[in-house]
């Protein structure tokens, strides 16, 4: 195998891995699209938020790692139903420009308040994997990553099965494919709803640890979020298998990129190339690669 | 603005759509303008100049983003980026062809309703989420490009040092005369925004809003008119920048980032959509809010934290207590401060008698 392909090799497994981790968020704002048209601004800020949890609770002397994770997943999931309650709920029915901003609005409070409850400084999330890189073929990638790689994965495999088998999985595919139809077939919609924004925080929650771990937790870390957009937007907003494969592309063209345009350029370009793909796939094809073509023309 | 008849006695539409709605109108604009122009600046200390100077610049960028999200009904998260375009761009005419700030102003104006046009393009397409998303990108790779390119941003920190404006030798380098300056450009700003909203253009805006597929069969081009929203309002958000430059004697891109384009949304939304005065009102409740915060901090909240920490504190709760109120407001009063402005207003039309 010659350098050059060994190279690129590297790049994309590389991309690959961070990838799916993207996807791994991307899934918490899709599943809250899907089933209830909302979207949510502040997925990066569930992730930080998240992540805090976690640090914190790690903080205290003695206490075992999935403690803190059993007690993330319960808070995320009080905080997404308490979140679907007092703001969205109220919000049903209003333009879609109201959802937005509101959800905008949350992402400003998160951010905001998050640091003076929590304090500040950038906390470490410390995982039991090691700091030894996994070689895997031409590419030696952290072991953060591919745990991140491989949850992101599993809960894919995971919400496949909800949504195919579980009766509630279909209950809110048919809130999602119609809401008054759905309500005419006795099925609780509003509780449909909160189910949803609870998943979108387990999701978050996961996210939080594994992204908390590979970045360290502070503010900062909400920035993830504006990677989602990119992922959601090329895999289809409405579309769980979207996001997985939206997130390996975008992890790929921006390993990519950086691999080869950085030493031109300076560096940064790793911020730039998944928004200018964003901005084609917008002109070209809005609706992204699985999403349903129900985008209103204008 | 203050008196008003004790009922809707308007029988043309020219009666409806005039600047003054009763005589009495012009007396309180004079009122307003004797108060701004005489006394404020006479007796006022120069460190409340300062402040209202900062509401005069907010006042116009909050005007533009109202015209574009208020009266059009189109989104932009990327207007702190359109700003940024007409500040670094009146800053390297200013610094390296030395031009006057009567140039450098409509300059900067034009090239950031130049980018706005590119951005909003998608809105020709797309809308709601969508829109919403790609300025959300446009904000993102204008802010990467300014940084990244040394010919824009001027190297060293990505910041351009510029002289105050000066005029026929005067130089507006006080907060005394800044004070004028400022104040002239939002007062123009206000008027241009009232006299839009009430003309052929302006009523075309609120249809594409209100119903874009009717706006359209009555034979409104929404293509067109969406595009030259965009224009208007990051012109508006161009002059902005310029003004921030020049108050401020440097373009700096730390002062354009995404925070700011939530800021400005959070302006219109607690001031009011679609309406010049709550662009006013919310302008000044967002530019003074930070210092009541501060002054609050500085007293109560030296029991809880440190020195140290009290920068990142305030900083926080600012943009806390900002997410708090758009929420707060989006459910409660999604007309904002300008509703409660008219109800309280509407309550003392026939007061007492107001049964």
């Amino acid at each position: 195998m010659s350098e050059d392909l060994e190279f690129a090799l590297a790049l994309v497994l590389n991309g690959a891995s961070i990838g799916l981790m993207y996807s791994l968020i991307a899934l918490g704002f899709v599943l809250v699209y899907k089933a209830t048209d909302a979207i949510n601004f502040a997925q990066g800020e569930f992730v930080m938020l998240a992540g805090l949890i976690v640090a914190v609770v790690l903080g205290f002397e003695g206490a075992p790692l999935i403690a803190a994770i059993v007690i993330v997943v319960a808070v995320m999931i009080g905080f997404g139903f308490g979140l679907e309650r007092v703001v969205l709920r109220p919000l049903l029915g209003r333009p879609v420009v109201a959802v937005i901003m509101a959800t905008i609005g949350l992402a400003a409070m998160l951010r905001g308040l998050g640091p003076v409850i929590f304090g500040s400084e950038t906390r470490a999330v410390s995982l039991p994997i090691g700091d030894e890189p996994i070689v895997l073929g031409p590419a030696s990638l952290p072991p953060i990553q591919v745990l991140g790689a491989v949850v992101a994965i599993l809960l894919f495999l995971a919400f496949n099965w909800f949504f195919k088998k579980s009766r509630m999985g279909v209950a809110m595919r048919a809130v999602a494919d119609n809401q008054q139809v759905a309500q005419a077939m006795g099925i609780n919609v509003e509780r449909y709803f909160a189910l949803a924004w609870a998943m979108a925080g387990v999701v978050s929650a996961l996210g939080g640890v594994v992204w908390g771990s590979m970045l360290g937790v502070d503010v900062h870390l909400a920035l993830v979020g504006l990677k989602v957009f990119p992922v959601v937007i090329l895999g289809g907003l409405d579309s769980i298998g979207g996001a997985l494969v939206g997130g390996l592309i975008i992890g790929i063209v921006e390993s990519l990129a950086a691999g080869y345009l950085d030493p031109y350029v300076g560096g940064g370009t790793k911020d730039f190339a998944p928004y200018v793909l964003m901005i084609l796939v917008l002109m070209i094809r809005p609706y992204g690669i699985f999403g349903k073509r129900k985008i209103e023309r204008v | 603005m203050f008196h008003r008849e004790s009922g809707i006695f308007k029988t043309t539409y020219a009666a409806d759509a005039a600047l003054y709605p009763l005589p009495v109108a012009k007396w309180t604009v004079a009122a307003l303008a004797l108060i701004f122009i005489v006394i404020i600046p006479l007796t006022v200390h120069e460190y409340y100049l300062s402040i209202l100077n900062l509401i005069f610049i907010a006042i116009v960028g909050a005007l533009g983003l109202n015209i574009l999200v208020g009266y059009t009904g189109q989104i932009s998260i990327g207007h702190a980026a359109f700003m940024s375009v007409g500040a670094y761009t009146a800053a390297n005419l200013a610094v390296k062809l030395g031009l006057p700030f009567w140039i450098t102003l409509p300059a900067g104006g034009l090239m950031a309703a130049a980018i706005g046009v590119l951005v909003g393009m998608p809105s020709l397409r797309i809308k709601g989420l969508y829109l919403a998303i790609a300025t959300l990108a446009g904000q993102l790779i204008i802010e990467w490009t300014i940084n990244r390119v040394p010919a824009i941003s001027g190297g060293a920190q990505a910041s351009i040092e510029v002289d105050r404006p000066s005029l026929f030798g005067f130089s507006f380098n006080t907060q005394g005369s800044l004070y004028f300056f400022l104040l002239f450009f939002a007062v123009l700003a206000i008027v241009a925004t009232l006299n839009l909203a009430r003309s052929r253009i302006g009523r075309a805006f609120v249809a594409v809003r209100d119903q874009d597929i009717a706006a359209e069969i009555i034979g409104i081009n929404i293509y067109r008119y969406k595009l030259l929203a965009f224009a208007i309002s990051s012109f508006y958000a161009g002059v902005c920048g310029v003004l921030y430059t020049y108050y401020f004697g440097i373009a700096n891109y730390e002062q354009f980032q995404l925070i700011v384009s939530i800021d400005y949304l959070a302006m219109i939304i607690i001031g009011g959509l679609g309406s010049v005065l709550g662009s006013i009102l919310g302008a000044v409740f967002v530019t003074l809010l930070p210092i009541v915060i501060r002054i609050f901090m500085e007293d109560v909240g030296s029991l809880f934290f440190t020195t140290a920490e009290m920068a990142n504190v305030i900083s926080g709760l600012r943009l806390g207590v900002f997410g708090g109120l758009i929420i707060f407001f989006l459910i409660v009063e999604p007309e904002g401060l300008n509703r409660l402005w008219r109800n309280i207003r509407s309550y003392f039309r026939v007061w007492p008698f107001s049964y």
